[in-house]
């Protein structure tokens, strides 16, 4: 009954944030590419909240706009709505956080993908991947039709094998109305890949109409908008207002009286949730001394009175639901559009992966978002780009792209998830970093735009705009180093007025960057021969000065880590004949088959007495091929 | 290239002369810290092969006089600049100049490190490589033990509770960072500063104590085992001077594990003994047996009791399947008694076989000697359970430097990203004893004690 379709380098499994990203990037690279999708109508689609960014996930959005990504760019189209969260806490955690409309984002990514040559965007559920002698070599849609492909990667979602649950109801979907992806899950087991069940879950939509917001707090955007992209030219709208209310002791009492009502508490759902995404019930049993719980209500877009409720996802029955809302001051009238729900879904065990997110098992086939066990949109598009250009550049037989976790979050949320794997769903947060001084995502670009330039994302054009800024922060932070600023009245006013020490001889006007009450642009009238600069320059100037001792240090720990990084650990090694190993640390070796003494070190159960016998059976292995 | 460390190199426990090998390219700078040639010249301007004869001192008080011999890379052992400071033997003045050189930059070599360097410098041929893998990777088991038996003593208590205080602190603020609008109270510089302080006052304290030997439990610990009535109690009793069990001829007298302190020239035992282990229904003398098994886990010696004089039964062949690449000495009793135990059985199980007899007190010294040969692994010294309080100094010591970095960088007004980044430096140092990484602990701490996420 198969028939044959067509041909192609790289097919990629779903349309999510993943997927598109694997998509263009895939096709931008000359793959010959095709995506597919359950509905056109759901491409890039944002099931949960209506917006992108936020701490962690907003240095990701500038990473893959660096990169060459879209989802920045995208982003700043429908942005209605724009915050830089964490102002006061210093630049490594400053955290851009757009709302976005979700109709028009899913317009403008399809847009993007239709406009997109050498890919080809299908409606069709992928049900079977073929694989020959280890290599992936077509795949099957649910009509039979046969695809010739070179490389897949699966971005699934939470559609494959999803299962929704309302209270003590349950049924296969996906997200927002979009059938479940049902029988690609079980060809993947087939083909020996550990599928295991997660768990999400999502607040309700309410009707604008029933909401009064008169006893709500307001939030507006912040005065000056921010762009995620780099490449952006002026700033994003930015008029949307969202609100803030709360929980209550008596929306507590409704919850706790029908908790035996919820699918989780009852055992119904067994598949591991995230922990830092816990439903509301969740937080009220385990949280039982707080009295209150704050909620956002967001708007979901601007041709639409549909709402949002972040920090109200729940599995409770529908009416039970509605009843706890209307306890809630400002939703005495309220009326649900959405209901929330739980639900659960395949994903694979991203010890399976290599760090270029391939399989180790199976050439070709690739996994990306939650697929891997991640959560969140800004996580799925950071590993959908990578995968993407990885396919590609196997297909075109060129050397795979590994991102470090001194390089990026992207590399870090890589490195965590192929090296510790996860047991609930990943997010990523700025403590998983241990350079986070140094990966800012105010220099997103100045990290990654020279790599996707080399991999073939990035124009001549824009990466020869970032060595000229490169250029003129250089030049800049010299002059503040050579430039004296002499004692004056005025200067010291200033100083003392900033309760900082005033100056009895002269300094460097570095020195005074230095001081952490003061900035770049306060110093301006004291410093006569200060070019005129564009304020990215200016920021990143006064960042680096003033940074420059702790960057420093976390500058020598990241040479530290990559004497053990260009280690390379050949693969297919069987760890259990190597003698001085201990048990522990050959079983654990074994399974994640590490690239490197680097991530090998970072195992957990492995120590480095163990990394000290890999460094020498690996000497052993070279000499004994020099001798050869 | 790799960072500056630093070990006692000569065996420990041994009298005489002790050698600190300090390997690294900072390794002469740090003896030149410790150390005042009489000559009056400097270390630094000294060629390899070359010694120096002075006083080794520790922050500004005299330890001991002492010689320096400099090699200079790549001719060392190592292939590293190399320092080693030879000085009067004796476990405690060692320990102390091995501190004081830790002070001036050195870190404490990880087991076999000297041998690993050497090895990656191109100093030893394939053949003797592949021993050294072996070597270290029985050092490392032997560290292991050796680590996990230190977390039972006061000073890694201690240490720990500190690593928790500080773990809420970094978690509040990874909470008030990655959640910020949610309801995670602001965290201030005071507060910080506050909590930042009374960890570096517990420290200071901590080291204060720890040198004048008041927290640390000192001592290997030393399990004796045997199946009842082979002459564990007396055993003890003899190495102890005192009664402290009680010995009867009624099988399973000794019900839970008794500790003594004993010494044995420089090497101090933290003895147990324990209750004889066999099949049990009684629910006391069950619990007792399940104590002393607990025990082979972490003991750094096990002394092994055997009865020469009846032959060997099924309870001791089980316990020698047990104790199997444990560190054991085997202590075959009353060797006063007619023999009918099968000697060459356990001689080819255990290398540290030992013939005694505790009722007519003979066989003391020799056991003795195979103690201290037993805990005298050279090379391997700072993997011995004798210096383990030393690794969990050292971490002390760092963290209180690395502390006072993150009370400067929250006074000098610097922004909570910067605090945050210092402070897990700090955590990073004390949680090296729990090889526990710091970000996965603080993650771990956010989401049980924080309300947050959408």
């Amino acid at each position: 009954m198969g028939y044959y379709m067509g041909e192609y380098d790289v097919a990629v499994v779903g349309a999510g944030h993943a997927g598109v990203e694997a998509a263009m990037a895939a096709a931008r690279l000359g793959a010959k590419t095709v995506l597919f999708t359950l509905t056109l109508d759901a491409v890039a689609n944002l099931p949960c909240n209506p917006s992108i960014g936020g701490t962690a996930k907003g240095h990701l959005v500038r990473e893959i706009d660096a990169l060459g990504g879209v989802m920045g760019i995208a982003a700043d189209r429908c942005t209605i709505q724009s915050r830089m969260l964490n102002k006061g806490k210093g630049p490594a955690v400053h955290s851009l956080r757009a709302q976005v409309d979700r109709s028009r984002y899913h317009l403008c990514i399809k847009e993007m993908l239709e406009k997109q040559e050498k890919l080809d965007l299908r409606q069709a559920e992928v049900v079977d991947v073929k694989v020959e002698d280890g290599q992936v070599v077509g795949i099957v849609t649910h009509l039979g039709a046969e695809y010739k492909v070179k490389a897949c990667i699966i971005s699934t979602g939470t559609y494959l094998g999803g299962t929704i649950h309302v209270g003590e109801v349950s049924y296969a979907c996906g997200p927002d109305g979009v059938k479940a992806a049902e029988g690609l899950g079980g060809n993947l087991r087939k083909l020996g890949i550990e599928i295991r069940r997660f768990k999400t879950g999502t607040p309700c939509r309410v009707h604008r109409r029933s909401i009064d917001f008169s006893r709500l707090e307001e939030q507006p955007g912040d005065r000056e908008a921010v762009p995620f992209s780099f490449t952006a030219e002026g700033s994003p709208r930015n008029d949307a207002v969202c609100y803030i209310a709360y929980t209550n002791e008596d929306t507590h009492q409704v919850i706790h009286d029908n908790i035996h009502r919820s699918p989780i508490y009852s055992g119904r759902i067994q598949a591991i949730g995230p922990r830092y995404c816990p439903s509301i019930e969740d937080k009220i049993m385990r949280f039982a001394d707080r009295s209150r719980h704050q909620l956002f209500v967001e708007p979901m877009g601007l041709d639409t009175d549909e709402m949002y409720l972040q920090g109200l996802s729940s599995s409770l029955p529908e009416d039970v639901q509605l009843a706890f809302l209307k306890t809630i001051e400002g939703f005495e009238n309220l009326e649900i559009m959405r209901s929330a729900y739980a639900i659960e879904y395949d994903c694979c065990n991203p010890l399976d992966l290599r760090p270029t997110l391939e399989f180790k098992k199976i050439c070709g086939l690739y996994g990306a978002g939650q697929f891997n066990g991640t959560s969140g949109y800004e996580e799925a598009a950071a590993q959908g780009l990578v995968a993407g250009i990885n396919a590609a550049r196997a297909v075109q037989q060129k050397e795979p792209l590994v991102l470090g976790r001194s390089s990026s979050y992207i590399g870090t949320l890589i490195d965590d998830l192929c090296t510790k794997g996860c047991s609930d769903p990943y997010r990523m947060m700025t403590s998983r970093s241990e350079f986070r001084l140094i990966l800012r995502q105010d220099n997103a670009d100045q990290r990654l735009t020279p790599i996707g330039y080399q991999m073939g994302l990035i124009s001549k054009e824009r990466y020869e705009l970032l060595r000229e800024k490169e250029a003129l922060i250089q030049k800049e932070r010299e002059r503040a180093e050579q430039t004296n600023m002499a004692p004056s009245p005025a200067l010291n006013e200033l100083l003392v007025s900033r309760e900082t020490v005033p100056l009895s001889t002269g300094c460097k006007l570095a020195d005074l960057i230095r001081r952490p009450q003061l900035g770049y642009d306060d110093l301006a009238a004291f410093d006569a021969g200060r070019p005129d600069l564009p304020k990215e320059v200016r920021e990143q100037v006064e960042i680096q000065i003033k940074y420059e001792g702790y960057i420093k240090k976390q500058q020598r720990e990241i040479e530290e880590s990559r004497r053990l990084e260009v280690k390379r650990l050949p693969a297919g090694v069987d760890y259990q004949q190597i003698a001085g190993l201990r048990l522990e640390a050959r079983e654990k070796l074994q399974r994640v088959q590490p690239e490197n003494i680097g991530q090998a070190s970072r195992i957990s159960g492995v120590n480095p007495a163990d990394i000290t016998t890999l460094l020498i059976w690996l000497e052993v292995q070279e000499k004994e091929k020099r001798d050869d | 290239m790799f960072k500056t460390v630093a070990a006692i190199a000569t065996p420990a426990a041994v009298g005489g002369v002790s050698v600190i090998r300090i390997s690294g390219e900072g390794a002469i700078p740090a003896a030149e810290r410790v150390f005042r040639a009489s000559s009056g010249r400097p270390l630094s301007g000294m060629k390899g092969y070359t010694a120096a004869y002075g006083q080794i001192y520790s922050g500004g008080q005299l330890l001991d006089d002492g010689i320096v011999t400099i090699f200079r890379a790549p001719k060392s052992y190592t292939g590293e600049d190399v320092a080693e400071i030879s000085c009067h033997g004796g476990l405690l003045v060692t320990k102390k100049v091995l501190r004081a050189v830790l002070e001036s930059g050195a870190s404490l070599a990880e087991p076999g490190e000297f041998t690993r360097r050497a090895f990656l410098n191109g100093k030893m041929t394939l053949t003797q490589a592949e021993a050294v893998a072996e070597l270290i990777g029985a050092g490392s088991e032997q560290g292991l033990r050796a680590a996990r038996s230190a977390m039972n003593g006061a000073l890694y208590q201690r240490i720990s509770g500190i690593t928790g205080r500080l773990l809420k602190v970094s978690s509040h603020l990874a909470a008030y960072i990655d959640y910020p609008e949610e309801d995670v109270e602001a965290v201030t510089s005071e507060s910080l500063l506050m909590e930042c302080e009374g960890c570096l006052d517990e420290l200071s304290a901590l080291l204060a104590a720890f040198d004048r030997g008041k927290v640390i439990r000192e001592g290997v610990e030393t399990v004796i085992v045997g199946r009842p009535n082979v002459g564990k109690s007396t055993l003890m009793n003899l190495l102890s001077g005192c009664q402290k069990s009680i010995v009867t001829d009624i099988p399973g007298t000794t019900r839970d594990v008794v500790e003594e302190l004993v010494n044995l020239g420089d090497v101090t035992l933290r003895l147990a003994d324990t209750a004889g282990i066999r099949q049990t229904e009684n629910p006391v003398e069950q619990l007792g047996v399940s104590m002393a098994l607990e025990r082979l886990e972490t003991a750094g010696v096990i002394l092994a009791v055997f009865d020469l004089s009846e032959p060997m039964r099924k309870e001791d062949e089980q316990l020698i399947g047990r104790l199997e690449g444990l560190p054991v000495i085997v202590v075959l009793n009353k060797n006063d008694l007619p023999l009918k135990f099968d000697i060459t059985y356990v001689r080819e199980k255990f290398p540290h076989c030992v013939k005694i007899s505790a009722a007519e007190n003979q066989g003391v010294e020799a056991l003795n000697k195979e103690i201290v040969s037993l805990l005298s692994l050279a090379d391997l010294s700072s993997a011995s359970a004798i210096l383990q309080n030393e690794r969990q100094r050292d971490c002390a010591f760092r963290a209180k430097e690395l502390l006072k970095e993150v009370c400067d960088t929250v006074q000098a007004g610097y922004t909570l990203d910067a605090v945050d980044a210092a402070l897990e430096s700090a955590l990073s140092a004390l949680m090296e004893l729990s090889g526990e990484r710091v970000s996965d602990a603080v993650i771990d701490e956010v989401f049980s004690h924080f309300c947050v996420g959408k």
